[in-house]
């Protein structure tokens, strides 16, 4: 081996700043989302819950109730496909605190520690390279509507808006989970803990049924539900082109969200990095 | 340059009602490789972190290079690498995928991460196995892959805890090789071990360490003239010699024996060579026969048993209580 690799350099010359720039900052976070994304291609079993779920989903959930719902398969689409796609992606955003969980408990978050990189780099990074799940969810799960004979009016724009929507959600729920997975003890409790939030989330809501149909109390949460909001959202976008007021209530809901639990997780996140 | 690489007073750092690190003092001058001696659970670790700014001090305060480790983390962080006790490299990425990522977090073009990586993978002969996944290397890939990934920014000074536990002496050996060439390219050595074999090769200067406190300090000689460079074992092959023997021992070597539990082996430093074939002779003169000879290199356990008055593995007993050192060994006053 040469001298010149291992000498180590005059440390003068290594000083950084006290604080890591914000331009360093981002160009770590995207290495960390990139780490991430590597990870996901050595173990792609990671992707099982946003590429076959959201096909066996849809399939099971349309043949089982678009006969009763709807009085036809065909004419379920419109109202299940942007019911699954919420819930899917929705319950994708969960394995950011799993994940994040188990890196925080593994040798290689001491190195990350130890480096003199901004500390909220392996956060942002793991928030980041998720989007991909999503993505990967939502296209999915138009996908197999549109083969089962999904035809929606909103036409690519709409879709793809519609799917932007879902995206967005997803990702500020995942604040939520992230911030679960920075305080729990064991990446099992995490995904306890998420799932006992997203299910009455994402089930009492009008993704799978007509809200009329509904007892009266019931109705009431369903109503202030921010997932019945998104899902009506998606519906208008996707099937008729139109922007309609739940957009706007489904943005503010994520940035509530946001504003409260991405503090609190970057908080806890901080004091135990 | 006179800086010291590490100064720190009175490190304390407490989990719960265990004072893991219990007033720590290390003084690691620059350029030095300084050993951290000590068994499981005696605070190696623990103090390795906080140096490391990876846990905060309860107490005390350490400077390195003189930047605080508690109020300059990010100054401390880019002079130091640190190798883990469990390789801290992600396992399901492959070698250079790792290399890369930490090159790029350290600044590195894409480019420049992985010339680097590259580099370092030649360094540590790990070239074939660049592409691997993690998952399939053995321990001691592991550790240099875990050392190259501490070297990518060439930090003045590097942590390595336990850098050979576990590992076969081969690669044991080429790990050292490759921390005496660290130091020989100008680089400060901070490692912990619980061989005081590993700290004799390798430590210009050692620190025992038990239940959190630096109980002996200096050059790994004058550690071990506490417990004489070699120890001498013979075995006595009749019971009713044993009085006879150790008087002998004493008497020569002007030092008591230790008697082993099963009664018939005498352990005594060795003041100089010499001075064994003298007491092997006056054996054969009084007509004691022995059974077995052998000279050894004092253990971890004699340094321990010898500075704390308890034995390395020795975890179980409560700290303070006066008469647990004995339990296997028993000292004889000829």
């Amino acid at each position: 081996m040469s001298t010149a690799t291992l000498a180590p350099a005059p440390h003068t010359a290594t000083i950084q700043p006290a604080r890591v720039g914000l331009a360093a900052t981002v160009s770590q976070s995207f290495t960390m989302a990139y780490r991430g994304l590597l990870k996901v291609r050595h173990t792609p079993e990671q992707l099982i819950d946003v590429t076959f779920q959201p096909i066996i989903f849809t399939l099971m959930f349309t043949y089982l109730f678009g006969g009763a719902v709807s009085g036809s398969v065909g004419a379920y689409l419109p109202l299940i496909i942007p019911g699954i796609l919420a819930q899917t992606v929705i319950t994708a955003s969960v394995v950011t605190g799993v994940q994040l969980r188990e890196d925080m408990d593994k040798g290689v978050f001491d190195r990350f520690r130890s480096l003199p990189i901004a500390r909220i780099a392996p956060l942002a990074g793991a928030l980041l390279a998720d989007t991909v799940r999503y993505v990967v969810a939502t296209t999915i799960t138009f996908l197999t509507g549109l083969v089962m004979g999904w035809r929606p009016d909103g036409g690519v724009g709409g879709v793809v808006l519609a799917g932007l929507l879902v995206i967005v959600c997803a990702w500020a729920l995942s604040w939520i989970f992230a911030y679960i997975g920075v305080i729990a003890r064991s990446a099992t409790f995490v995904q306890g803990v998420s799932f006992m939030v997203l299910f009455p989330l994402t089930f009492l809501s009008n993704a799978f049924v007509e809200v009329s149909t509904l007892p009266g109390w019931m109705q009431a949460f369903v109503n202030v539900n921010p997932v019945s909001h998104l899902v009506s959202a998606v519906r208008s976008l996707a099937n008729e082109g139109v922007v309609t007021a739940d957009v706007g209530w489904t943005l503010l809901s994520a940035a509530v969200v946001v504003a409260i639990f991405a503090p609190i997780a970057v908080r806890s996140y901080l004091r135990k990095a | 340059m006179n800086t010291n690489a590490i100064e720190a007073q009175g490190l304390v750092k407490i989990f719960g009602d265990n004072r893991a690190v219990d007033g720590v003092d290390l003084t690691v001058r620059t350029g030095t490789v300084y050993g951290v001696l000590g068994p499981n659970g005696a605070g190696k670790t623990t103090t390795i972190r906080m140096l490391a700014t990876l846990l905060r001090p309860d107490a005390g305060e350490a400077r390195v290079f003189g930047h605080d480790v508690a109020r300059e983390g990010s100054a401390v962080r880019s002079l130091i690498g640190v190798t883990g006790q469990y390789a801290s490299v992600d396992e399901t990425l492959s070698a250079t995928e790792n290399l890369v990522v930490f090159g790029r977090l350290l600044g590195l073009s894409s480019r420049a991460a992985r010339a680097k990586s590259a580099e370092l993978l030649e360094e540590f002969s790990l070239t074939d196995a660049a592409k691997r996944p993690l998952r399939n290397y053995s321990g001691g890939m592991r550790r240099r892959l875990d050392l190259a990934a501490s070297l990518i920014a060439r930090p003045p000074l590097i942590f390595l805890d336990e850098p050979t536990t576990g590992l076969d002496p081969r690669t044991r050996n080429q790990m050292w090789d490759t921390i005496r060439r660290l130091v020989a390219d100008g680089s400060t050595v901070l490692l912990t071990t619980q061989y005081l074999d590993e700290a004799d090769q390798l430590a210009d200067r050692i620190a025992v360490i038990d239940r959190g406190r630096v109980v002996a300090e200096g050059t790994a000689d004058e550690l071990k003239a506490t417990v004489g460079a070699q120890s001498l074992q013979v075995g006595i092959a009749e019971p009713a010699d044993l009085g006879t023997a150790l008087s002998l021992v004493q008497q020569v070597f002007g030092a008591a024996g230790v008697v082993a539990p099963e009664g018939l082996r005498i352990t005594v430093p060795v003041p100089h060579a010499e001075a064994v074939a003298d007491l092997l002779v006056r054996f054969r003169d009084a007509g004691v026969p022995i059974s077995s000879v052998s000279l050894d290199k004092p253990t971890l356990d004699e340094v321990f048993l010898n500075l704390t008055g308890h034995a390395a593995s020795d975890d179980t007993t409560e700290p303070g209580s006066p008469d647990h050192a004995h339990d296997d060994i028993k000292k004889v006053n000829a």
